[in-house]
């Protein structure tokens, strides 16, 4: 199944959603023509094979590999905002694999696989820049971190070193390599296969294409309660129990699958069916700056300083942080985030320090204990999550799509996802990510 | 910013403090099954309404104490004023 590219299906399929190319654009452009929606909007039915919530990059990969890996296309993607509203559209736009554990670096890689080929395989431009990636140590504890995670990649055919100041130096002059430097840069993790990508595109390019081959996308569609059946809790909801269908703002509908793709929202959709998840709501700041020239050639990563640049096509830097150090769910700025996050970037590019930030914004985090995500079955029969994505959802928003419908389809759990399984805490065999972001060293 | 009500030393910035987490009754180590001490040590309510969560004091009184605020306003409830010895407790 994993090996077969999405094109070659979609090619015997014969038919896709119209194709978006430079000639179609010239051609609408003389004619004046309107563009065809990129998916409908249809009236909610009160049956369906699955009803996946969360219409982020999750939860419509997860559709769409349904559909086109396993045929089950009578699927409902319903959100309570519009697509991509959540993380999908508030991260940073970074994709890698350089992960330190091998659980992780297998699952990210894979989808780092997923991303190179989404171009042709949804026929919408992702924009994907494999421009590399640098994680910095400043110190030599991080120095080691990186070298355990530089060895663990190589084990694992990812292409990934660490490399010395003068070779920063000359793939992104603009740092300061110095020894005197505030926090000097002793060297770094070096990914030449990561870069960044249009998440944006990514949403609507799953959207589209999952919309062809028939799933509903929902927006405007809140999901108010789990039903439930069996279940040992005192509403017959919780573990033991058996999903029936979710009751929106739109209407009820009964469906044998629930997922739970909801991100910072998990634990509330969780509590809906009776299960209580490890996860915390949090969240992570990010600011983009206004454009400037191309001058910052690859993505700069600090886990000591908690911050990550990237300079997106527009010329626009795009920093973010780590998560705000308390619950919260809302995704207001603090003075304390824009502050600190301005510091350390002119500590690390003391040349930027005449531009000025164009806007800033937050989106909510569902943080594990040990950084890795909650995916797969759960107590309650045919309720199943992809959540504590934490600070890392978005670059692996594919493969988890692919993991999920496998999941669904062969109600098993593929081997890939199988470390992240909820059942891993209370048997107390943690996966303990040190390479996710907002990890410090 | 966030200005978390100190019990003992007033209202101070939260970066003052260290944010410990839910606050959970401890099951007794001597009995607790480790499914409910792993239930303990990982799950949380993460409610999208009032908390009770502990903080530490980190800069100021070096204590810990509970306070109740709700994780989408950010606002205290009965927030504790120092010295008040009838005090409102969260």
């Amino acid at each position: 199944m994993a090996d077969r590219s999405l094109r070659s299906r979609r090619n015997g399929n014969g038919k896709g959603p119209e194709r978006y190319s430079a000639w179609g654009l010239l051609r609408k452009g003389l004619a004046q023509e309107n563009w065809p929606r990129a998916w409908r909007e249809v009236p909610l039915r009160d049956t369906y094979d699955a009803v996946i919530i969360g219409g982020g990059v999750h939860g419509l990969a997860t559709a769409y590999y349904l559909a086109v890996n396993h045929g089950i296309t009578n699927v409902a993607v319903v959100d309570k905002a519009y697509i991509g509203s959540g993380g999908s559209g508030r991260n940073t736009a970074i994709v890698r694999s350089n992960y330190l554990t091998p659980e992780g670096v297998a699952f990210y890689d894979r989808s780092l696989e997923l991303y190179n080929s989404m171009a042709s395989d949804l026929n919408i431009n992702v924009m994907f820049s494999e421009r590399g990636h640098l994680t910095l140590a400043h110190n030599d504890g991080a120095v080691r971190t990186m070298r355990w995670r530089a060895e663990v990649n190589k084990l694992q055919n990812i292409d990934s070193s660490v490399i010395g100041p003068d070779e920063i130096k000359k793939l992104v002059p603009s740092l300061d390599t110095t020894s005197d430097a505030r926090y000097p840069i002793m060297g770094a993790l070096y990914h030449p296969p990561g870069g960044i990508i249009r998440h944006d595109a990514v949403v609507w390019g799953y959207a589209r294409a999952a919309d062809h081959y028939g799933v509903e996308i929902h927006q405007k569609t809140e999901v108010l309660d789990i039903l439930v059946e069996g279940g040992s809790g005192p509403d017959g909801k919780g573990p033991g129990g058996k999903v029936t269908g979710v009751r929106t703002s739109k209407g009820d509908i009964s469906a044998p699958i629930v997922v739970n793709c909801t991100a910072g929202w998990a634990s509330l959709i969780a509590s809906m069916a009776g299960i209580k998840l490890p996860i915390h709501t949090r969240p992570l700041q990010a600011a983009v700056t206004e454009p400037v020239k191309v001058f910052l050639p690859a993505v700069v990563v600090s886990g000591s300083l908690h911050v990550y640049v990237s300079q997106t096509d527009r010329g626009e830097l795009v920093f973010g942080a780590a998560v705000d150090p308390f619950n919260n769910y809302n995704i207001a700025g603090s003075l304390d985030f824009t502050e600190g996050l301005a510091g350390h970037i002119l500590e690390l590019m003391p040349g930027v320090s005449k531009m000025r930030l164009l806007r800033q914004w937050a989106g909510l985090c569902d943080m594990t204990p040990d950084y890795s995500p909650v995916m797969g079955f759960t107590p309650v029969e045919g309720f199943l999550c992809d959540v504590g994505w934490g600070t890392y959802g978005f670059k692996a928003g594919p493969v988890s799509g692919e993991t999920m419908a496998e999941c669904i389809a062969t109600n098993q759990t593929p081997k890939l996802i199988a470390p992240f399984a909820l059942d891993r805490f209370p048997e107390g065999t943690l996966v303990g990510e040190k390479g996710a972001a907002s990890v410090g060293h | 910013m966030l200005i978390v009500p100190c019990p003992h030393c007033g209202p101070r910035n939260s970066s003052d403090l260290r944010y410990v987490g839910e606050s959970h009754s401890r099951p007794d180590p001597n009995t607790a099954t480790p499914e409910q001490w792993r239930d303990y040590l990982y799950m949380e309510d993460n409610p999208a309404d009032w908390l009770k969560e502990t903080w530490y004091c980190r800069s100021g009184c070096r204590r810990y104490f509970t306070l109740e605020r709700h994780t989408g306003s950010n606002e205290f409830r009965n927030p504790p004023i120092p010295g008040n010895k009838k005090g409102t407790k969260a």
